[in-house]
């Protein structure tokens, strides 16, 4: 991600390079886009996101010109583009099939956009050479698409579509065909070409992990609507809805009312959870003005409200991670010289254990004080809680969670709790944090880089907490059926209200 | 060895039903002809064992080729079922290309039923169908009839018993092989193809001729190869739509067999026949081969 600050959204002066007014779309009955406006900047890399027939694919046709919008104006440099015909745009799309074509060369391919021009050979050579060694398909450039590879038909349509230097280039699921690894490499290629040419590029993909790795915003979309547009780290760090939180990476989502808390407030952190009830001071009705709320829910429908359930866990595809706190190194010695064997020489040719985990020796727990599951608050927080926030009451027989951040909130509104597992801490005994759950350890996942537990707390939901796997395996020290206590800060979880 | 077993069967029954009945009309086409029954000499008479086929390939002479040279009838109807065949691929080619296109793009639903009605004439006997023509086109037929009664015209066409007639039977009759070819060239078309082309600066026309036509290359190659070889030798629809000013050389062949019982100059009007037209199979078998490969 380009860390260099650009960020032309949030200049006013900024003129956007494609704002969408209240463009709808529908085929018959069916509403695929729903009344949307936004921008989009020059230079930008901008990412549709969302599941298969939310409407991103049809949002991206109409920009290239193949559909029209039923309602509302898109304009391109402040221009309706809708009666300009596809042909005629400034605005270039790489095809999720490619849709090279297939009686064409490489090199006749890419020159395909520029003969229509009419531009005389010798320039159009130029323009072509140009973009194959943008591309590195100079080796490749009369072979036909059939004797390529997959990675290298994906770039000459990248090349093909670049050549013509459109204001701005669509790409359809460009990275869809491609093998994981191939996909990884070819994310940062993306991005290096969209610096290099300038080019504003706009994105279609229902791959996450994709559109984080190369968007510099994200807008998240749900039944022809965009949830929420936003750089990749404020989606995955401040979801404003469950739909977001949930669609981007893993996340437990605790539903429950809301009560604002006093300033000052102590949370008897060291009572035992199971017999623990909401603070009296958090229940006082002067504290209906909250002091500390920053963050605010731009698309925010307030819940009705319901009945608080028990909390739902999902399960997205694949967990987006940051490193969790280690453990402490503490734990049981291996205990056989055939684990070291493997860990130091097979683990190479064959791979990490995956089967050890079952086991794992128990571990000696006594003696080391846990951690709280936040390093930036290690030396902060003990029992004393920062004042402002909200409790969260959740569950029958379950202390009500702490929320010290999020938006405005009244007394008794149903709001869900969204907690991302590589914020929650795992230990073995009480740890010193604001929020703190006893459970048991159901499930282990073992990623390689990292591990996800899953714990059941004694009302039965489920919390996912991912831990990176600092120390080999037989150093760890939680497994199967292990009582463990899940922790994390007040400002872990991210509060939502619709 | 159970390879070899495999490869033997279509290679037996090619030396049975295409070798074994082509060497015997080339024999035929070297003898001499004479009023018997069969109707040429010399015979093969094997009794006589060695000096017996001595005897009988000494007999046998280029003479009804050479006569074939001669005459000019045999020459011009040759030409005349090449410029016939040529003709009618062209005008099958200019009807079928518009009826595959419209049917590789109509909606998904339709097409096995669009191909269905392509099919359809099979079910009918060819000769039914050909006589069927013969009312639609005859001076008192259907056709006449129907721009009578419209008042376009004031008195029948003459359209049986010319070439325009023979034209008509073969595209109707052949449509179908150019439909067919051309139909699953363009159905395996990635529609996303013409997108990008206009995506990259085409008009709708101009995408059609940069990337459908040349995608559907192979198909009009095949459909014209599979009108173009058969109408050459093509006997049924000239002898009964065209009149006698109608020259193919499929109909000089009938009329020397079981006219002139002139088996041997028969035989060697089919075997020029076939010496022609073994150059545009054979070009079709390699666009085929060429098909195959692009796509595997």
């Amino acid at each position: 991600m380009p860390e260099t600050k650009f960020e032309p959204w949030k200049d006013p002066n900024e003129k956007p390079l494609i704002q969408f007014k209240n463009v709808s779309k529908r085929f018959g009955t069916f509403t695929a886009i729903d009344n949307q406006s936004f921008d989009i900047y020059a230079k930008e890399f901008f990412a549709l996101l969302g599941p298969s027939g939310c409407g991103k694919t049809t949002m991206m046709r109409m920009l290239a010109g193949f559909e029209a919008p039923t309602e509302g104006t898109i304009l391109l440099s402040g221009r309706d583009i809708a009666p300009i015909p596809p042909n005629k745009r400034e605005v270039n799309m790489m095809f999720q099939s490619y849709a090279l074509f297939p009686h064409l060369s490489v090199w006749e391919n890419i020159a395909f956009g520029l003969k229509r021009d009419k531009l005389p050979a010798d320039k159009i050579a130029a323009r072509v050479d140009e973009m194959l060694k943008l591309t590195r398909l100079e080796r490749f450039a009369s072979r036909k698409p059939h004797q390529i590879s997959g990675g290298q038909r994906q770039r000459v349509a990248l090349a093909r579509s670049l050549a013509k230097g459109p204001k701005l280039l669509l790409l359809d699921e460009p990275l869809g065909a491609l093998d994981a690894k191939l996909r990884q490499d070819t994310q940062f290629e993306l991005m290096d070409i969209q610096e290099k040419t300038g080019t504003t590029f706009v994105i279609v993909t229902h791959d996450q992990e994709e559109a984080m790795t190369v968007a510099s915003r994200v807008a998240v979309m749900d039944e022809g609507r965009i949830v929420q547009i936003a750089t990749p780290d404020e989606i995955y760090e401040a979801p404003n809805s469950a739909y977001v939180a949930d669609f981007i990476g893993d996340v437990t989502l605790f539903s429950g009312t809301a009560t604002n808390r006093t300033p000052g407030a102590k949370t008897p952190v060291m009572e035992s959870p199971a017999v623990e009830t909401t603070p009296e001071e958090a229940e006082t009705p002067e504290t209906e003005t909250v002091e500390t709320p920053e963050a605010v829910a731009e698309i925010g429908v307030p819940a009705e409200p319901e009945a608080p359930v028990a909390p739902e866990t999902t399960t997205p595809a694949e967990p987006k991670t940051e490193a969790a706190p280690a453990k402490p190194a503490h734990g049981p010695q291996p205990n056989a010289l055939g684990l070291w064997l493997h860990d130091k020489v097979w683990a190479k040719v064959f791979g990490p254990r995956t089967d050890i985990v079952r086991q794992l020796p128990p571990p000696s727990d006594a003696e080391r004080k846990p951690k709280p599951a936040d390093p930036e608050t290690v030396s902060t927080e003990t029992t004393e809680i920062p004042e402002g926030g909200i409790t969260i009451d959740w569950a029958e027989g379950q202390p009500p969670l702490i929320a010290l951040d999020g938006p405005e909130v009244e007394d008794g509104q149903h709001v869900q709790l969204a907690l991302r597992p590589e914020k929650i801490g795992i230990s073995k005994t009480k740890p010193d944090a604001v929020n703190a759950l006893k459970g048991k350890v159901i499930d282990i996942a073992y990623l390689g880089n990292l591990s996800t537990y899953h714990v059941e707390l004694e009302n039965g939901t489920m919390i996912k907490a991912q831990l990176a796997n600092t120390r080999r395996i037989s150093r760890r020290d939680i497994t199967w059926e292990d009582e463990v206590w899940v922790s994390w800060t007040g400002t872990a979880g991210v509060v939502l209200t619709s | 060895m159970r390879r070899v077993a495999l490869i033997i069967v279509p290679y037996l029954w090619l030396l049975a039903l295409f070798l074994v009945p082509f060497a015997i009309v080339l024999k035929i086409s070297l003898s001499d002809i004479e009023l018997s029954i069969p109707p040429y000499t010399p015979q093969l008479d094997l009794s006589e064992g060695w000096e017996g086929i001595k005897a009988f390939f000494a007999a046998l002479d280029f003479e009804n080729f050479v006569f074939l040279t001669e005459d000019d009838l045999y020459w011009k109807a040759y030409l005349s079922s090449l410029q016939i065949a040529i003709i009618s691929t062209v005008l099958t080619l200019l009807v079928g290309y518009p009826m595959a296109y419209a049917m590789a793009r109509a909606p998904n639903h339709w097409r096995p039923t669009l191909l269905m009605l392509v099919i359809l004439p099979f079910w009918t006997s060819f000769l039914i169908r050909v006589y069927s023509w013969m009312g639609i086109l005859s001076t008192e037929g259907y056709l006449n009839q129907l721009l009578l009664s419209l008042g376009l015209i004031s008195e029948p066409l003459l359209i049986l018993n010319t070439n325009v007639a023979v034209y008509i039977g073969i595209i109707y009759t052949y449509l179908p092989f150019m439909i067919l070819p051309i139909y699953s060239a363009l159905e395996r078309m990635d529609d996303s193809l013409l997108e990008a082309a206009e995506d990259l600066g085409c008009s709708r026309l101009t995408a059609f001729w940069l990337v459908t036509l040349p995608l559907s290359k192979n198909g009009i190659i095949a459909g014209c190869f599979l009108v173009f070889i058969p109408v050459m030798g093509e006997f049924v629809i000239p002898s009964l739509l065209g009149g006698s000013q109608t020259l193919m050389i499929g109909k000089v062949l009938f009329e020397e067999f079981f006219n002139n019982r002139d088996w041997p100059v028969a035989s060697a009007v089919a075997v020029i026949l076939l010496l022609i037209l073994i150059i545009p199979i054979v070009l079709f078998q390699r666009n085929q081969q060429k098909t195959r490969e692009a796509e595997g």
